[in-house]
């Protein structure tokens, strides 16, 4: 980054989630130490024999906020980013922008997976004539951040990275680029995600990445206690609105936060697990905070990705120790997939909202469930209730994403 | 067999729930194309519902002569016939 580079800074937030139909209750569930877990109410979850019968599901539902033709014109997970960037334009102060300095990055780890497996089981049932024409752009992974573009008129660009659970992160880290390169002077940028469908949750359930804590779906969500046995499938988008410094200026607008900067690394070490020493997130940390010319005893707060799965809570734990050394342990570390659930492509960005929300209210949230801290973690983690962030003046919160396929990204954000 | 007054309210149906156009504004002498701004993919889309409605098929180089609603109603109608 060079001197001249241009600031980038969040002006609008949109979020759908397990916790609320919004950011303010999803925050507001965070803070409470709310969990979003509950059993599907599906019958798939008997007619398949599935081994989990439970998840995170939205708990504002797409087809109470949408219009029923934009449920049937919209995969799930198009419906979950349109709710989100509605939200999020609406909170930005619905910017005047030049449709050619406007772009749209929105990320999805899975993509239209309703759709598709919905139209092949109506072509096996049905035949050929009888899948419906707009399948395809219903099922394409770049379908959520097209249907954004079309919306708000995005000429600038629309892209889709993909990178499993780090999807919605890495969107950020594009779209920052994209106004710090000078391609684009407000961003909509965020994931979506909804793939809870018994497929996905049988291939889940198949590497034991689920947990399986079938009776006690609010308390199965345990990142960093010795008793964790896997995620919790969450669903929902979170959306920001990224603008340059002297763009938000010029109009007035309000700004939640500053996104200083993004680390990225990969593990290139196994498809699904995560390298066990934590070097590649330790690279991306270390990265992020370098680029924002940061030393770790800036640092005041972590979002971690900690997803409550055996192996990666503790990768993480040790990555976090190899970046920051001994500031590490001034740092509260919160894993609000413990409320959350994990909103797979949608997590990055959801959590990069509540990193926000907590550098602005000074508040870090609660950790749920960590009855008995895994004695291989050392991070500071914040247990059972929010806890006040320590410092004075501007705080700095970096929020980690990790996803299959070994990607770390780390995204840095500091208050205003 | 439904009658035509039946076909024209259920394929009224179809178009609402593919454009959200009211159904009173899908009237037998309105243009898919000029009058309701349907485009060809949306076409498409209530054809093959209105196939799957009306249990009758409409192929493809039959959809380009439907170019009103009462067009469509009559072609349904005789199909059922």
């Amino acid at each position: 980054m060079t001197a001249t580079a241009r600031r980038v800074v969040v002006t609008g937030m949109g979020a759908t989630t397990p916790l609320g139909g919004d950011v303010r209750s999803t925050w507001e569930g965070a803070l409470a130490g709310r969990s979003g877990a509950r059993p599907f109410s599906a019958s798939w979850t008997q007619e398949y024999d599935l081994p989990v019968t439970f998840g995170a599901q939205a708990a504002v539902p797409a087809e109470d906020v949408l219009e029923r033709r934009e449920i049937k014109r919209l995969d799930p997970s198009q419906q979950f980013a349109v709710i989100a960037a509605r939200e999020a334009w609406a909170d930005a102060g619905t910017p005047e922008v030049d449709p050619l300095r406007l772009a749209s990055v929105v990320a999805t780890g899975i993509g239209g997976i309703w759709t598709l497996l919905t139209a092949y089981d109506t072509l096996r049932e049905k035949g050929a004539r009888r899948v419906l024409p707009l399948t395809v752009p219903m099922l394409m992974g770049n379908g959520p951040t097209a249907a954004i573009s079309l919306e708000f008129t995005a000429r600038a660009g629309a892209h889709t990275p993909v990178s499993a659970c780090a999807s919605g992160a890495e969107a950020l880290a594009y779209g920052a680029d994209m106004i710090r390169t000078g391609r684009a002077d407000i961003v909509i940028a965020g994931g979506t995600e909804a793939a809870i469908h018994p497929l996905p949750i049988a291939s889940f359930a198949a590497m034991h990445a689920l947990s399986r804590r079938n009776e006690d779906p609010a308390r199965a969500s345990r990142p960093f206690d010795t008793q964790r046995d896997g995620f919790v499938l969450g669903e929902g988008a979170g959306i920001v609105v990224l603008e340059s410094e002297e763009h938000a200026r010029a109009r007035g607008a309000r700004v939640h936060a500053e996104l200083l900067s993004a680390g990225l690394s990969a593990d290139a070490h196994h498809v699904a697990a995560p390298e066990p020493e934590g070097a590649g997130v330790a690279r991306a940390v270390r990265d992020a905070l370098r680029s924002a010319d940061l030393t770790p005893a800036d640092l005041h707060h972590v979002n971690a990705h900690a997803t409550s799965t055996p192996a990666g809570d503790v990768a993480e734990d040790k990555g976090l120790r190899l970046a920051l050394g001994d500031a590490v342990d001034g740092v509260a570390v919160s894993a609000t997939k413990s409320m959350t659930g994990h909103l797979l492509g949608a997590a990055g960005a959801v959590e990069s909202i509540l990193t926000v929300r907590a550098l602005q209210e000074r508040t870090a949230p609660p950790t749920i469930n960590v009855d008995d801290l895994d004695p291989d973690v050392s991070l500071d983690v914040v247990r059972k209730d929010a806890r006040p962030l320590n410092g004075t003046g501007r705080l700095v919160g970096l929020n980690n994403a990790f996803g299959f396929g070994g990607h770390n990204i780390s995204l840095v954000f500091a208050s205003v | 067999m439904a009658s035509e007054q039946e076909i024209l309210s259920g394929l009224a149906e179809i178009v609402n729930e593919e454009t959200g156009l009211p159904t009173d504004s899908v009237q037998a002498d309105k243009s898919f194309t000029d009058d309701l701004d349907i485009d060809s993919l949306s076409m498409m889309t209530i054809v093959v519902n209105a196939e799957e409605k009306f249990g009758v098929r409409i192929p493809d180089e039959d959809v380009k002569n439907l170019r009103t609603v009462g067009d469509a109603v009559a072609y349904i109608s005789q199909a059922q016939g």
